[in-house]
């Protein structure tokens, strides 16, 4: 047995003061918390939230642009932009009168709940409306990291190559909705549809998949019909749910 | 790297432990990582060590027990093994699986002093 000396320098022979504790606590533990948080304050103001996640370039922000542009209209809209540097996409964002609030993460790969619940603080009230949360461009990080929001939408671009689902599988089972951007292309490039969605069902069969375009316009209508169901799902009562 | 920030979130627990629990050396974090989580070990090891320099935890050895990675097969009804997510049920070949286990990330236990 070891003769332990604790900080002070204290020895006991024969006694140490090595031991071994259990704890079994969660490493996300503190960021599910918080998100748990951001969910229940949604809730509350009667709020839909979406977290888009995607590789760089798949054409998230674009997205956005049309999305907001035509729903602000009939409800109250907003966006969380994450980036690691520069306040280009919140820019292109509040060009279309929409409020959006940039948050820079510096070296940071991913949002956390923390800063989209700073961050919602800051926006101006939306209650019964959407909430749009675009992370940070990349296929990894941000599938771990809950921020509160009803559902992970993974935005893949028909230039991105139909492996992506087999490459990054975290974040396509992280996802409800597979939407298919850049549709436009597919006559002139080498894309696979069928492909594509049989290995995003690989990684998650319950995945819904969409495809619009975000520079013609193409396949919107379905996707606002989607977040109409989403909203319809969010506001049954449990009750409901449950019969 | 989002292995940095769960690293810190790590380094947070094993402080309020610490405060809690009193202690002020800890030799060993053990870790229990399941095969579907976000994280691969040997890059927790390799960030651990940088994350935790001048904390409590500075020189910790990370301990990994891994777990392994389980689904429900909903063509053949039972419970399977799988190591990777875009693998198909090793009895029947479907991809109707739907993953119960191996998505831990957890602080098991810490060997302290």
């Amino acid at each position: 047995m070891d003769c332990g000396a604790d900080p002070a320098g204290l020895k006991i022979v024969g006694m140490s003061s090595e031991r071994t504790i259990r704890i079994e606590r969660d490493i996300l533990g503190k960021n599910n918390r918080i998100a748990a948080n951001n969910r229940a304050r949604f809730l509350t103001d009667d709020l839909l939230v979406f977290n888009l996640v995607s590789s760089p370039g798949a054409g998230k922000t674009a997205l956005l642009v049309r999305t907001v542009s035509e729903l602000k209209d009939s409800r109250p809209v907003g966006v969380i932009e994450g980036d690691q540097q520069t306040s280009n996409d919140a820019d292109r964002i509040r060009a279309t009168g929409v409020p959006a609030i940039q948050i820079n993460t510096g070296k940071g790969c991913h949002l956390d709940a923390a800063m989209v619940g700073e961050a919602y603080r800051r926006l101006p009230p939306l209650k019964g409306g959407i909430l749009f949360i675009e992370n940070v461009g990349n296929l990894v990080c941000p599938a771990a990291f809950d921020l509160g929001e009803a559902c992970k939408i993974v935005v893949f671009s028909t230039a991105d190559g139909e492996d992506k689902p087999l490459k990054y599988p975290d974040m396509f089972a992280a996802s409800s909705l597979m939407l298919i951007n850049k549709i436009d292309l597919v006559p002139v490039i080498d894309f696979d549809l069928a492909k594509t969605i049989e290995y995003a069902r690989r990684v998650n069969p319950n995945i819904e998949v969409l495809t619009v375009s975000a520079r013609t316009g193409e396949g919107f209508a379905a996707l606002y019909a989607w977040i109409r169901k989403q909203a319809g799902n969010q506001r049954r009562p449990v009750g409901d749910a449950l019969r | 790297m989002h292995e940095m920030a769960l690293c810190e979130g790590i380094v947070e627990i094993v402080e309020e432990e610490a405060r809690r629990r009193s202690f002020s050396r800890v030799k060993t974090v053990c870790l229990e990582i399941g095969a579907l989580s976000h994280v691969a070990p040997e890059a927790m090891r390799f960030c651990f060590a940088a994350v935790a320099a001048r904390t409590i935890a500075d020189g910790a050895v990370i301990e990994v027990v891994e777990l392994p990675g389980v689904a429900w097969c909903f063509a053949c009804s039972r419970s399977v093994e799988i190591a990777h997510r875009d693998e198909p049920c090793p009895c029947c070949g479907s991809y109707q699986l739907q993953a119960t286990g191996g998505e831990e990330m957890r602080v098991k236990e810490l060997e302290v002093d």
